[in-house]
């Protein structure tokens, strides 16, 4: 087995576990930290992907962002000892039974599928290609982004601000 | 055996799972948007895979890019909610704040 194989199982399952954490843990603050993990993860088979800006991207705005912005949600609205109520979970069986299906569907059929494949895989730097097409094929989602964002800061703080009583 | 296109899906197949039933089963809402975030980074995988193995371009790389902002805004806003909710509820059971419902 090549080691590139390898890696790919490890990442893999290290990225799978944690999200079976996520799904499945009983304490809020084991789900928050093993995002982490999943996170992490998703950024390293982005690189195997060739997808070095994608993936710089993702542990910036993922790890770094989402993520604490999570464990901030978690620390502010829990007594994070009542382990019992903050992580409650219902409807296992059918939920377990419905993704069972999906997944059952899904990857059948993604094995019988042929898909169109590239003439040749490249691994090249894609930063500079990235920005090319954000500033010509991309431009206007690029700057509809730019106005997202601006709506989200400010509903964010509109939204989370305390009522002032009359 | 190297790997192809089929584990990148299946990859991205199984933590659409793991979201989904995230989303389904846990009553707390901000379980429910780490399941979000699992479901858009399985989303993202299959882009990323697709762009690498199917097409010579890196537009799923876009894609991706503008589905991770997206993620970040929805998290800050969603967040947001969950704090305002929590003020007023002093829960964050997504059963107990039904007012709305009535």
């Amino acid at each position: 087995m090549e080691i590139a194989t390898v890696l790919f199982y490890v990442i893999a399952g290290i990225t799978v576990a944690s999200a079976a954490m996520v799904a499945f843990s009983r304490n809020i603050i084991y789900s928050a930290f093993s995002l982490l993990g999943a996170f992490a993860g998703v950024a390293g088979i982005y690189v195997f992907l060739g997808a070095d800006f994608v993936a710089a991207v993702q542990m910036l705005l993922y790890v770094g962002g989402i993520l604490v912005v999570i464990l901030f949600a978690v620390m502010l609205t829990h007594r994070i000892t009542d382990v019992q109520i903050t992580n409650r979970a219902a409807g296992r069986i059918p939920a377990l039974l419905l993704i069972g299906i999906f997944s059952l569907l899904v990857i059948q059929t993604i094995r019988e599928s042929s898909w169109a494949k590239a003439k040749e895989i490249v691994y090249a730097p894609t930063a500079a290609k990235i920005g090319d097409l954000f500033l010509t094929d991309y431009l206007l989602p690029f700057e509809l982004a730019s106005l997202v964002l601006l709506a989200a800061l400010i509903g964010a703080a509109v939204i989370s601000r305390k009522e002032l009583k009359e | 055996m190297t790997i192809g296109l089929n584990h990148y899906l299946i990859l991205g197949a199984i933590l659409f799972a793991l979201g989904l039933y995230t989303v389904l089963t846990r009553r707390n809402a901000i379980s429910i948007l780490m399941g979000v975030e699992l479901i858009l980074n399985s989303a993202n995988i299959n882009y990323v895979a697709f762009a690498h193995f199917s097409s010579a371009s890196i537009d799923g790389q876009i894609y991706a890019i503008f589905v991770i902002m997206l993620a970040a805004a929805e998290a800050a806003i969603g967040l947001a909610i969950i704090l305002a909710i929590y003020q007023i509820f002093h829960t964050i059971d997504v059963e107990a704040a039904e007012t709305l419902r009535e």
